[in-house]
């Protein structure tokens, strides 16, 4: 390689960690919701939005987005890293990337506390 | 170069890489099956999250659109994409795993990744039926 590519930012450790740590508290986090969901009672609406009124659901919740957000940021890129070859277009992607995240970020805060 | 390295004959590459080819030609090893499929699980996740927040969304909305948004899932055209995502969350998770695991520098050697292949195959795909009893 030549020349120092300028979209994609911090290659290594750091994002591969990251993306590591992430992916394990959304297991976790998946393991618990789906053990909650099919425990017992059949979902109705009732049950599903007091699963929600939870306190604790709300904040794993939230935390399974945050971990979401930083680690599609990390894997989304990578892709486009690898696929994505003339710089204006893939840091139009990236950027397209980032917004979309944060808007998924936020609604989710919207949907959890209302 | 070795007089063996200068007579082989080598094999023509297929130029584009099309369905044919990947299948035929190229013949991607299962963990390179399993590799790929979990970037294509990660990726079609990424771009369903707007529909699936949009679910959750809607039904925690209020009792009606619940309702609403139990019967638009049962729609067999959503039904059918909903479990596609469920295969795609099933696979992502179970290759993804599998993934941590050879981080550690566990489960490298060829046996055991070709072992831990199948057993992510088969779990996703049994995850998504048994989920998908359970849902419906
Ligand atoms: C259940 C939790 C999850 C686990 C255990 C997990 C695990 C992983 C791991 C270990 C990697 C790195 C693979 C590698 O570098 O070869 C990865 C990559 C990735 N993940 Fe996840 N993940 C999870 C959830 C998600 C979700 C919900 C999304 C999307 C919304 C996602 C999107 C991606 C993408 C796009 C990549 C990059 C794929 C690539 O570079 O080929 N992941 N995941």
């Amino acid at each position: 390689m030549t020349g120092r590519i300028v979209t994609g930012a911090h290659y290594g450790l750091r994002d591969w960690l990251a993306q590591r740590i992430t992916a394990v508290i959304m297991a976790v986090y998946t393991i618990i919701a789906v053990s909650v969901l099919l425990s017992g009672h059949p979902i109705t609406y009732a049950v599903w939005r007091d699963l929600f009124a939870q306190g604790w659901m709300r904040v794993a919740t939230l935390l399974f987005m945050a971990s979401l957000a930083w680690h599609a940021w990390v894997g989304v890129r990578d892709i486009l890293m690898d696929y994505i070859q003339p710089a204006g277009l893939r840091l139009t992607l990236e950027v397209g990337v980032l917004l979309t995240i944060a808007a998924y970020v936020g609604w989710t805060i919207q949907i959890l506390w209302r | 170069m070795s007089e063996a390295a200068v007579k082989t004959v080598r094999k023509p590459r297929p130029k584009y890489l099309n369905l044919q080819a990947l299948i035929f030609e190229i013949r991607l090893p299962l963990p390179g099956w399993i590799s790929i499929l979990h970037r294509i699980s990660g990726a079609l996740l990424f771009v369903a999250l707007v529909w699936l927040l949009w679910m959750l969304d809607v039904s925690l909305s209020s009792e009606a659109a619940f309702n609403k948004i139990k019967h638009y899932a049962g729609l067999w055209p959503v039904k059918l994409s909903l479990l596609v995502l469920v295969w795609a969350y099933a696979h992502h998770f179970c290759a993804g795993i599998r993934y941590l695991f050879l981080d550690l520098d566990k489960g490298l050697d060829l046996e055991t990744a070709r072992l831990t292949s199948w057993i992510v195959l088969g779990a996703s795909l049994a995850l998504t039926a048994f989920l998908g009893w359970k849902l419906w």
